[in-house]
């Protein structure tokens, strides 16, 4: 089954933005989170599959509201709470 | 990288969860900015504009970049093996009728070790989901406008295999060495959204 993700050939989204000398990083806190990202992969608390596995499956009117980084973030506080690392509540800091 | 948006919401959840992670163990105190250092330092476009330079000069490199492309960026020193596991790399070389666009219409897998971090572009749903549709129209907004004639193929990566364009040589360029045509090579003409 396809998921929101699967964007080959869907229709409706609008022209190309091209943003000019574009930084690797917009704000300190996304090259934090593919750091903590890399950090988790290499530690094997989860593998990449399941990384994307945990972004693909981020609810579609979400996913589409996100940023890039934000996905990524999203997906390993979903994967960190479901391996048991932390409770959800932990993560959110309530 | 700007700290304009060091306090947003998003910000302040990022930290939190790194110092919980230190504070369990999951973490090495320091980890992260050692981390954020090492990708600073890895891949970029020039690594992709030097190999492209050594197709356009040696016929024989040309060859063999066709015919294994991890094996011949290897030559020069690169490698696809900078994730947990190499990637597959493929290299499609344009021609007078032929040209080539990469696109990860799931998501973002590109050859950063070549190219660097991607471009926010390549990420957006917006280039994933026209470009397989139609990407005479997509390449015409890049400014890329090619003959009615030139085949385009779009090749979608995935984890585990990753792709590189060769661009043609421009023209008037036989006097250039290496790192001269290297200069002219661009990140976009790697992807394919540029000719050069």
């Amino acid at each position: 089954m396809s998921r929101i993700n699967d964007v080959g050939g869907m229709v409706g989204f609008p022209a190309i933005v091209e943003e000019p000398d574009e930084p690797a990083f917009h704000a300190d806190w996304e090259a934090h989170v593919v750091a903590l990202n890399g950090a988790m992969l290499r530690r094997g608390v989860y593998n990449l599959d399941e990384f994307r596995d945990a972004i693909e499956r981020i609810p579609p009117e979400e996913y589409l509201a996100a940023s890039y980084y934000e996905k990524w973030f999203r997906a390993i506080t979903t994967l960190l709470a479901e391996k048991g690392i932390a409770t959800p509540e932990e993560l959110a800091g309530a | 990288m700007s700290g304009e948006h060091a306090s947003s919401p998003v910000a302040a959840q990022v930290r939190h969860v790194e110092a919980l992670l230190e504070e369990r163990g999951w973490l090495a105190p320091g980890e992260v900015d050692e981390r954020i250092d090492a990708f600073a330092a890895g891949g970029s476009p020039a690594h992709g504009a030097a190999i492209v330079a050594r197709a356009w000069t040696d016929p024989g490199y040309r060859e063999r970049l066709l015919a294994d492309g991890n094996a011949a960026i290897a030559e020069l020193g690169y490698s696809m093996g900078g994730a947990l596991q190499e990637q597959k790399l493929t290299v499609m070389a344009n021609g007078p009728d032929e040209h080539h666009v990469v696109v990860c219409t799931l998501c973002s897998c590109y050859p950063i070790a070549l190219l660097g971090p991607s471009p926010g572009w390549y990420k957006s749903e917006a280039y994933r989901s026209r470009v397989v549709r139609d990407p005479r129209g997509v390449l015409r907004e890049f400014g890329v406008e090619l003959p009615a004639t030139t085949r385009i193929t779009v090749w979608d990566a995935s984890a585990e295999s990753r792709y590189l364009v060769l661009p043609r040589r421009p023209d008037g360029t036989d006097g250039l060495g290496e790192e001269e045509l290297a200069g002219l090579v661009t990140r976009k003409g790697l992807i394919g959204t540029a000719l050069v």
